[in-house]
């Protein structure tokens, strides 16, 4: 079995956002995404400070700090793309004009619940950012992330145990050796890589799955 | 004849006073600004409470702000950041108070300060740990958190260009948070790297009109940070 790299996750996140959508995606593994968008399609993405519209980093000689990303880098502004204030700019998040967001997290449990912005550590000095008004505002929220830990614990849970960024928000979660889609209902295992079973997904998760 | 104009930096923050509580524009450096914030610091106010994005990095504006000892409360939604040292050690000495708000409530508070509302019911944030002991209420099968406006005593905000009514039009995402600080605070203060005649700007285009400016001062550095 070989399990996706991170771009292939990223790659393969891209295949599902379709012609016409508006996008956000959230900061570190998400923005990759960006990059296998195909050109063919109009796809808008949105950054929660100010920004619909959004294109690739420009060249050195290009870089304007009065237009970057969520994440603080520089970008650019495609042909027909606006600026506008925070207020309108989470007013799009929250009032559910985002078609998608894609998120990475610490967990994803079985019912949709998302923990990705504090591990609870009693030192970390917390900082939440637009996470939870994504998680709850976009139509549909995807997780991108490895289905296991560095110490092989799987991010899929049946309750998340880290504090929560949002309630039965995720639709799907895409992970290096399945996509399963999330909810009221459980969790469903849309697609698996090759050499993958059923078997084994529900062995290293132990949540209890549905097939397709 | 009405002229928000200032003639420096200094002037512009001196009805400051200790305990104020200041709105700081801005989203990393994008619409930070960084003169005002250092004439606060050469003006000497403290025990403020700073209502901003972020809680500073590196050595300058909210970060130097912190590191002079005169900020007792950050209100942001993400403080902590690669050089953003000068407000851990303080918050870890337990020498600054943190309200933590998720960045839209953050957005939506200020808002509702400026548009005169006495509270908002937002589903951001519904079941964690940022709603503890809040009040909240189900309408048409969703939840909600009932959140309080956010006002300030001072609004100091970066604009690209004003008049001396104070209308404003501000430089790509440095617009942030600018247009609604400048409705939510009592005084708020604007830095612009170009002051032009009545008229000159389009009453199309303007984004913040000027009964939410009370004063505009030029900045003399380069716009554009390198």
């Amino acid at each position: 079995m070989q399990p996706l790299n991170r771009t292939e996750i990223a790659a393969r996140v891209a295949r599902d956002i379709p012609e016409g959508a508006y996008v956000n995606l959230g900061i570190g593994l998400p923005t990759k995404v960006a990059d296998y968008l195909p050109h063919e399609r109009d796809i808008f993405l949105q950054s929660e400070n100010g920004l619909l519209g959004m294109g690739p980093a420009p060249a050195e000689e290009d870089v304007d700090w009065d237009l970057i990303n969520a994440g603080k880098q520089p970008v650019t502004l495609l042909a027909g793309g606006a600026y506008f204030h925070h207020g309108d700019s989470f007013a799009m998040m929250r009032g559910g004009h985002i078609d998608i967001c894609v998120l990475g997290a610490f967990q994803v449990s079985v019912k949709g619940d998302l923990a990705n912005w504090h591990t609870g550590a009693p030192d970390a000095i917390p900082a939440v950012g637009g996470a939870m008004d994504l998680a709850i505002g976009a139509k549909q929220v995807f997780v991108m992330m490895d289905l296991l830990t560095k110490s092989g614990e799987s991010k899929l849970v049946e309750r998340c145990s880290y504090p929560l960024t949002g309630i039965g928000c995720v639709s799907r979660v895409y992970t290096d050796v399945a996509i399963f889609d999330v909810g009221p209902d459980g969790a469903r295992v849309v697609e698996m890589v090759e050499g993958m079973t059923f078997a084994r997904l529900q062995e290293l998760t132990g949540v209890d799955l549905h097939a397709s | 004849m009405i002229d928000k104009i200032v003639q420096s930096m200094r002037e512009a923050v001196s009805d400051l006073r200790d305990g104020a509580a200041i709105m700081i524009s801005g989203f990393g450096d994008a619409g930070m600004p960084g003169e005002l914030v250092d004439a606060v610091i050469d003006h000497g106010a403290g025990d403020l409470t700073v209502i901003s994005n972020n809680a500073g990095a590196g050595e300058t504006g909210i970060a130097a702000l912190i590191k002079a000892g005169r900020v007792r409360k950050v209100i942001c939604s993400f403080p902590r950041q690669a050089a953003s040292h000068h407000f851990d050690a303080r918050y870890r000495a337990g020498e600054i108070e943190l309200e933590l708000v998720p960045q839209g409530n953050l957005a939506a508070r200020i808002e509702a300060a400026g548009a005169g509302l006495g509270a908002i019911y937002t589903p951001t944030g519904y079941g964690t740990l940022l709603a503890e002991g809040k009040e909240t209420r189900e309408i048409n099968g969703r939840h909600y958190v009932l959140e309080y406006p956010i006002h300030a005593d001072f609004a100091l905000i970066k604009a690209r260009a004003g008049d001396r009514w104070g209308n404003l039009v501000y430089r790509k995402v440095a617009r942030n948070f600018g247009p609604i600080m400048a409705m939510a605070a009592k005084c708020t203060i604007a830095q612009v790297s170009e002051i032009v005649p009545l008229g000159d700007l389009d009453p199309e285009t303007i984004v913040t009109p000027g009964i939410f400016v009370q004063k505009i001062v030029r900045c003399t550095v380069p716009a554009q940070a390198a």
